[in-house]
């Protein structure tokens, strides 16, 4: 039991208990919160990989940007707690048993593709590979150059949709 | 015992993070009594000046009166996040401060090679920043779970400010990092290292003068200070998103601006000041008496100030502290001392002055108006480190051809 293997075991609980109460959450308030425990979660799963330009953009992007702004949103409305209906019974019939169905169909196949060397502990540790910022920013301006250029202008044209939704009012 | 040999990484940084924490939380009662003198000589008062002498005891006493002070809940509050954003507040303040170097890579304390840094990462920076950007949720997080209208007001106002002049604040570093070509603060620093002309020391501050200015701005609107301390703004929201919090909790979120102070500062130095680099060239050397002849003046004004003091306290703990700086300052002139603490010793200096610039700055603006902040923040200061991030990378793709 080493040090990595706790910090593992920790954070992976840690982002299942926080997509739990994601989803689980009657106020939306805590729902992000809980969201954004999973990411710092997996930051720090990354962070333990070896990619710590990765970990530092995962909190920096989707924690410390795109969740503030969701919180933002949420305070701004000032949404209130979530009703409860029993309107939906497909969701208790159909989607709960399709839904356990699905995990034992990916637990199945992971343990197919992995058993053989199937303690966590030989994951953690196997991956000690420090992969550099200058790497990846090659990788990502030679052979992911093109859809890279194309999130950006996906995200340009998200921004000029904003700006022409926002002069519209006045 | 076996624990410590088998883990001698960790076993170092818990006293490196004992000693850091033990020295920062002191800087941060200090910074408090020292802001007060500033702004109160600006303001021709005299501050705190009651509890021990010239005020020194004064954040122990209010210290203390925080802890003491009845520690209130609202029924209407909820629960959990009112409770959990002063500590996410304070920790994450504290926390970044582990990614900060104080001294070059090749210290040596008793004959042992050290880093003076608690967590030492290739990107650094980007984690530094990551870190930071989470200390948003506490304001937000206390402003909402108060339930209540100012703190509700205090919370939406911070959380539109600190993301907007984030983006600022970031984009004015990524000059310093075009030069630097590196994430790692002992290669940011030792990039400053060398002069122009044989005396002008190679800080990032003369080429990115334009990023530092953009720095410093955004960065005291980043820590919610004046002029930019819209959300506590007291004539109009009267404390802001820590309106309710009262007892230790409020003082967590103080002791968390403050640590976030010491944190901008540090980082504004190593970036653009040189870090821990001398500002004289290295042939001069006398240059690594400074420390010690620093606390010898240092220590005399003591005795002669508490001398010449009316209270009757101050004349006997004057001199003693007086004579406790001398002592340590001799010790610095010790061949095993004195290589060691020349780093620290121009850091702590190049800090100690921003800080000072920090409180110059609160006790000269006035506040701005909200919509004044937020088009100063996306229609000037965005724009102008844009400028700063074009021309730097068209000179550092020049130079490269």
């Amino acid at each position: 039991m080493n040090i990595a293997m706790l910090v593992f075991i920790v954070c992976g609980v840690m982002a299942v208990v926080g997509a739990l109460a994601l989803i689980l959450a009657r106020e939306p308030v805590h729902s992000a919160l809980a969201l954004v425990l999973v990411m710092i979660s997996l930051a720090i799963l990354y962070l333990l990989l070896g990619a710590a330009f990765v970990a530092a953009i995962q909190i920096l992007v989707y924690a410390g940007a795109i969740m503030v702004l969701f919180v933002f949103v949420i305070m701004l409305l000032n949404a209130g707690e979530e009703v409860r209906t029993n309107a939906s019974h497909l969701a208790k019939w159909v989607g709960l048993p399709l839904g356990i169905f699905f995990l034992f169909e990916m637990a199945y196949f992971l343990f197919r593709e992995y058993g053989a060397r199937s303690t966590a502990a030989g994951a953690v540790s196997a991956a000690p590979v420090v992969a550099s910022t200058q790497q990846l920013s090659m990788k990502l301006f030679t052979v992911y150059l093109l859809p890279f250029e194309l999130t950006s202008i996906l995200i340009l044209i998200a921004v000029l949709g904003a700006i022409v939704l926002a002069k519209r009012e006045s | 015992m076996e624990f410590v040999t088998q883990h001698p990484v960790l076993v170092v940084s818990l006293i490196k993070i004992a000693i850091a924490l033990f020295v920062v939380m002191t800087a941060l009662a200090y910074l408090t009594w020292f802001e007060r003198k500033v702004v109160a000589r600006i303001q021709s008062r005299w501050g705190p000046y009651w509890v021990g002498p010239h005020g020194l005891l004064q954040p122990l006493a209010d210290g203390i009166k925080f802890l003491f002070k009845e520690d209130i809940v609202p029924p209407a509050a909820d629960k959990l996040s009112y409770v959990l954003a002063p500590f996410l507040a304070m920790a994450l303040a504290l926390s970044t401060l582990a990614l900060i170097p104080i001294g070059p890579a090749t210290v040596k304390i008793l004959g042992q090679r050290t880093q003076l840094v608690i967590a030492h990462s290739n990107v650094a920076l980007i984690l530094l920043f990551a870190i930071s950007s989470i200390g948003i949720y506490a304001v937000v997080l206390a402003g909402w779970s108060s339930n209540s209208k100012y703190p509700l007001m205090g919370g939406l106002r911070s959380s539109a400010q600190m993301i907007s002049y984030e983006v600022s604040l970031t984009l004015s570093v990524v000059g310093v990092l075009l030069l630097a070509g590196s994430f790692d603060f002992y290669d940011i620093v030792g990039g400053q290292s060398g002069r122009w002309f044989h005396f002008l020391p190679k800080w990032h501050i003369i080429p990115q003068i334009l990023g530092f200015i953009c720095y410093l701005t955004a960065a005291i609107a980043e820590t919610n200070r004046v002029p930019f301390d819209l959300p506590e703004a007291e004539t109009e929201l009267v404390a802001g998103f820590h309106t309710e919090y009262s007892s230790f909790k409020f003082a967590m979120f103080f002791m968390a601006e403050y640590a976030n102070m010491i944190t901008v500062s540090c980082l504004a130095t190593l970036l653009f000041l040189g870090g821990w680099l001398s500002p004289f060239p290295a042939s001069w050397h006398w240059q690594l008496y400074l420390p010690a002849a620093g606390l010898l003046l240092g220590g005399l004004a003591l005795i002669a100030g508490g001398l010449r003091s009316v209270q009757m306290n101050a004349k006997i703990v004057f001199p003693i502290l007086g004579i406790i700086c001398i002592g340590v300052g001799y010790l610095c002139t010790f061949a095993a001392v004195m290589p060691v603490i020349q780093g620290p010793f121009w850091f702590m200096a190049k800090v100690f002055f921003l800080l000072f610039f920090y409180v110059w700055v609160r006790g000269t603006l006035p506040r701005f108006r909200y919509d004044q902040l937020m088009s100063f923040g996306w229609k000037f200061l965005l724009p102008l480190s844009l400028i700063n991030l074009v021309l730097t990378s068209l000179v550092v793709v020049l130079r490269m051809r």
